[in-house]
């Protein structure tokens, strides 16, 4: 007997195709909506028209007066409840209907419920409610104007606009540097309001039943453990009644975090009529009042030593949250983890100013396939780096290769306090290089200019912390970030494995398998992996911000290791001999002296349950919950290479190159789909994605005919390497992988236009890098800012 | 009889007009009372129980609720129920019988051309079109055939792939089956 083949069982390093599909292909996915309880009704929103108003009165009398239709509520339903406001999860509040005036427009006013969604449409249409109109601001110079109208006027102390003013760094050291400095670079950009826009919109049914004093939620929520908590919370409800399953995710990308109105109200509607109560946001309800991303300015300035070397970095940035701070924050970091910029390169000094703001507009600032701001941090990093190396007359992968941390630097600290531990990024520079043909394109580049062809080659480097915890540092609602897996081993051998994690697309039920497979020799096949029910997981943060993979998935890989540490026992039980004696290899124990006497996995799974050794608890089941020691630091190289039309200022991309190293990989097709997947968002990001408003706070881009996503049509084709460094403290090596295209890759589309048009003296195009945008800059020689000019914090 | 609301709120019956339509969906005549703004994606979800058929924008621009209706890809959520009377629905659950896999659920799955799933069925449906008229595609033409659906989380690529590999098995190519495990 020999250990199990590990690619055969659909072990690590297995592109085992996904258990999900199933049922995704045969259409038999079970998303919220397509769940229907027995005697549910329908909920509809009636949303604000204007951005900001006093509201006079709401007559709800036409709406009560249809048939069919149950209940009507508003702030004051909701007031006398105690419900018109709710905690969001970064420390403010938020109206859950509103009370005594509108704050952005489409904010949620009232709601009906009745027999049928049609019906519950209808009558929202028939709620008569009188405003009046307020000054509207749109921007952070507007809000932070003397005498600016106060938006959030329902919180006590609070006299301005300002939500926060937050700093870090070494102040004075990054002065020195800036005053020894042969060259300083400035540069200003803004990171435009996007919306992640999963094809899926939010939704929930509330199920309370009386009978029981169970309240049953079917959410689309990344993180159904933490709901629960915020509900027992607004509810006032006790948590042991509360059972939040998210079922089927159609994609979440951070749209489904936050706790949004619409899920509080379906479950007063419920416990007030006690029935089902199923409310499906519409998608114009998703781009104009969920939590959209981004929307952050900033003032940044590099240090410049002549020979290439960075002395120093400040960066002083502005964010507009929009009308309530309603992302999720861990609690000590008030603009999340921009301080992660740079953190690949070795910058002795560095100082980062933040404040955020409140606006007309809707509320979030979400961490948009993203790590609480890591996507704003590394696209203004290599936006700066970028402009650096032109303003030195350096070349681009030259000037990066002089500043990054080098392989035998780790671990190593950055100037704001992080601890980077793996990586070879120079390394990925060269394969990246390689791929791309970066000689030949410069070249290329020259020829084509002399006959008016503009192309541009962009390079974006950049490592990012993923995976929160440790829960020293992280947390949310005071809830430390850890994650957690239980497993059962059933009699036969097979297994049951529960996560706190909840997989929107990502293939959990695949991949926690093979980690399974690759611990325990058990085959992945024989591994059911289920998510997203409080009532039977272990309680765990759930899926955002690419940490599944090293928080959930390492507490996998540790339940397995806890399971394997009491089969050992049982082995030594069945083969009579001492513990010390024994020998493992994957799916088997083995007597070290005679290899051919062994037990499989599956042997001591039948004895756990039918002859353990005396005194020891029968079963094999387990549960594992696991706080990170450190982020998992996975590093990327994105190069794009465009041509620039000058008669028209539309761009095209000639080639997408990536280079990831996210560690180990547990299933290479999943991490390139995910890989493909963030490039696609990034070229989205560089190209149309726009959510703006006008002066009046009208949503512009409220629908998927003005906020444009990318098609088939227009999106590159992407050519993939990668590199593996596996991470030192990840029990399996692996690091996060879903966002890192996503973030690191805007900038490496908006470089390689930049590079494109700079022989007109163009230094910066505002996202997204549109046709008209563009051609005004070659016209005029000037940068275009997609931004009013922003007052410094 | 199958019809949207199994429960009329009394009072609404007189002034709801309802409409009595027949469908075959799926090579099955179903026959519902409809009111006549009721879009063929609430009727085919909703009224038929086949949920297979997304909806995510309600605006004809996701493509997530692509059927195709007499052969041709239509975006339901922008039909009325009763513009599809009399005429032949194909939905995702219609693709294959239950224990079996069509080509392009196969392809899907074995060139991971879906992450989240929500996007996949509309995808099939529009990519069966594209090759019940053009049984081997370019990569161009296939892009161009899906560009009225929008996927979110794959980025396209191996969706083309799994279109090109299930024209490649439709063709008798030499494909490699996918392996089924459920
Ligand atoms: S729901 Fe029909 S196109 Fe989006
Ligand atoms: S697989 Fe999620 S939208 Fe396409």
């Amino acid at each position: 007997m020999t250990a199990v083949d590990e690619v055969k069982i659909g072990g690590m390093g297995a592109s085992r195709r996904r258990v999900e599909d199933n049922r995704f292909i045969r259409g038999k996915g079970n998303y919220v909506d397509d769940i229907v309880l027995p005697g549910m009704l329908h909920m509809e929103i009636l949303r604000s028209p204007l951005a900001h108003a006093r509201i006079r009165s709401i007559d709800t009398s036409k709406a009560w007066a249809m048939p069919g239709v149950r209940l009507v509520l508003t702030g004051e339903t909701m007031a006398a409840r105690n419900l018109a406001w709710m905690p969001t999860l970064s420390y403010d509040t938020q109206a859950v209907l509103a009370t005594d005036k509108v704050r952005f427009q489409g904010q949620e006013v009232a709601c009906v419920i009745a027999d049928d969604p049609y019906i519950a449409k209808d009558a929202c249409e028939a709620i008569v409610v009188d405003y009046e109109p307020l000054p509207v601001i749109v921007n952070p110079t507007q809000s932070m104007a003397e005498g600016a109208p106060l938006i959030r006027d329902d919180k006590e102390n609070q006299s301005d606009n300002v939500i926060y003013d937050w700093e870090v760094g070494d102040k004075a050291g990054t002065d020195r540097a800036f005053a020894e400095a042969d060259l300083v670079s400035k540069i200003e950009l803004h990171y435009p309001r996007s919306h992640p826009s999963p094809i899926e919109c939010c939704g929930s049914i509330a199920d309370f039943n009386r009978a029981t004093s169970k309240l049953t939620v079917y959410l689309t929520t990344q993180a159904p453990h933490i709901i629960r908590a915020a509900v027992a919370l607004v509810a006032e409800l006790p948590e042991q009644m509360i059972r939040i399953i998210s079922p089927d995710i159609g994609g979440g990308f951070g749209n489904k975090v936050p706790v949004y109105p619409g899920y509080v109200a379906s479950i007063l509607a419920s416990i007030l009529l006690e029935r089902p109560v199923k409310w499906i946001e519409d998608r114009t309800g998703n781009l104009i009042s969920t939590g959209f991303a981004r929307d952050v300015y900033l003032q940044g300035e590099l240090a410049l030593r002549r020979d290439g070397r960075i002395l120093g970095v400040r960066m002083n940035t502005t964010a507009d949250h929009g009308a309530f701070f309603s992302d999720a924050q861990p609690s000590k970091f008030k603009i999340g983890l921009m301080h992660s910029a740079f953190s690949c390169y070795d910058i002795p000094n560095a100082h980062l100013v933040a404040r955020g703001v409140y606006t007309n507009k809707a509320p979030g600032g979400v961490a948009y396939r993203c790590s609480f701001r890591v996507t704003e941090a590394m696209f203004f990093q290599e936006r700066m780096v970028h402009a650096a190396a032109d303003d030195l007359g350096m070349d681009q992968a030259e000037f990066r290769r002089v500043n990054f941390v080098r392989d035998d630097d780790f671990p190593h600290r950055t100037s704001w306090g992080f601890l980077t531990d793996s990586g070879q990024y120079g390394k990925c520079l060269d394969v990246g290089l390689e791929a791309v043909g970066y000689q030949d394109f410069l070249k290329e580049k020259e020829e084509a200019a002399k006959r008016g062809r503009l192309l541009g080659i962009g390079i974006s480097t950049m490592t990012e912390p993923l995976g929160a915890g440790n829960s020293r540092e992280y947390d949310i609602l005071g809830i430390k970030m850890f994650d957690s897996a239980e497993l059962k081993i059933h009699m036969t051998g097979k297994a049951l494995l529960r996560t706190g994690a909840k997989s929107q697309g990502q293939g959990h039920e695949t991949t926690w398998a093979q980690i399974v497979a690759h611990e325990l020799g058990i085959p992945a096949e024989d591994v059911l992996v289920e998510e997203g029910d409080t009532d039977t997981a272990p309680f765990g943060m759930g899926t955002y911000a690419s940490r599944s993979t090293p928080v959930a998935g390492a507490a996998v890989a540790m339940v397995s290791r806890k399971i394997r540490a009491k089969a050992r026992k049982i082995a030594a039980h069945l083969l009579e001999i001492s513990e010390e004696d024994i020998e493992w290899e994957l799916g088997r124990f083995y007597v070290r002296s005679q290899p051919d006497r062994g037990v499989t996995i599956q042997e001591c799974a039948v004895a756990a349950y039918s002859n353990m050794p005396d005194g020891m608890e029968p079963g094999l089941e387990n549960v594992a919950y696991y706080d990170p020691p450190n982020l998992t630091w996975p590093f990327a190289c994105y190069i794009v290479t465009v041509e620039v039309d000058p008669q028209t200022g539309v761009w095209d991309v000639l080639r997408m190159v990536a280079v990831d190293d996210c560690g180990v990989r547990i299933n290479p097709m999943i991490v390139e789909g995910q890989i493909m997947g963030g490039l696609t968002e990034a070229y989205a990001m560089a190209n149309m994605q726009f959510i703006t408003f006008d002066d009046e706070g009208n949503c512009i881009g409220s629908n998927f005919t003005d906020y444009l996503l990318p098609t088939a049509w227009e999106t590159p084709g992407f050519e993939l390497h990668e590199v593996v460094t596996p991470c030192p403290h990840h029990p399996i090596g692996a690091k996060g992988i879903g966002e890192c295209a996503a973030v690191g890759g805007p900038a490496a589309f908006v470089n390689a236009v930049m590079d494109a048009v700079k022989g007109s003296g163009v230094r910066n195009i505002d996202m997204p890098v549109l046709p008209d945008r563009v051609y005004e800059a070659l016209q005029t020689g000037q940068d275009v800012s997609g931004a009013p000019p922003v007052r410094m914090a | 009889m199958t019809s949207l609301f199994q429960e009329i709120t009394p009072g609404a019956a007189q002034e709801i007009p309802v409409r009595e339509i027949t469908v075959m969906v799926n090579g099955e005549r179903r026959s519902a009372v409809v009111e006549p703004r009721l879009a063929l994606a609430h009727l085919l979800r909703q009224g038929f129980k086949l949920t297979g058929t997304h909806t995510g924008c309600d605006t004809s621009n996701c493509g997530a609720c692509t059927v195709l209706v007499d052969g041709r890809p239509v975006k339901s959520c922008t039909m009325f129920a009763v513009q599809a009377d009399g005429h032949d629905v194909m939905t995702v659950e219609g693709l294959a019988g239950p224990s079996e896999l069509h080509a392009l659920q196969e392809g899907f799955k074995e060139e991971h051309g879906l992450q989240c799933g929500f996007c996949t069925p509309g995808m099939m449906m529009a990519s069966k079109a594209l090759l019940d008229e053009n049984p081997s595609p370019t990569e161009d033409e296939i892009r161009w055939a899906l560009s009225g659906n929008l996927c979110r989380c794959t980025g396209y690529q191996n969706i083309v792939k799994a279109v090109m590999w299930a024209a490649s098995k439709l063709d008798g190519g030499d494909t490699e089956p996918a392996e089924v495990d459920s």
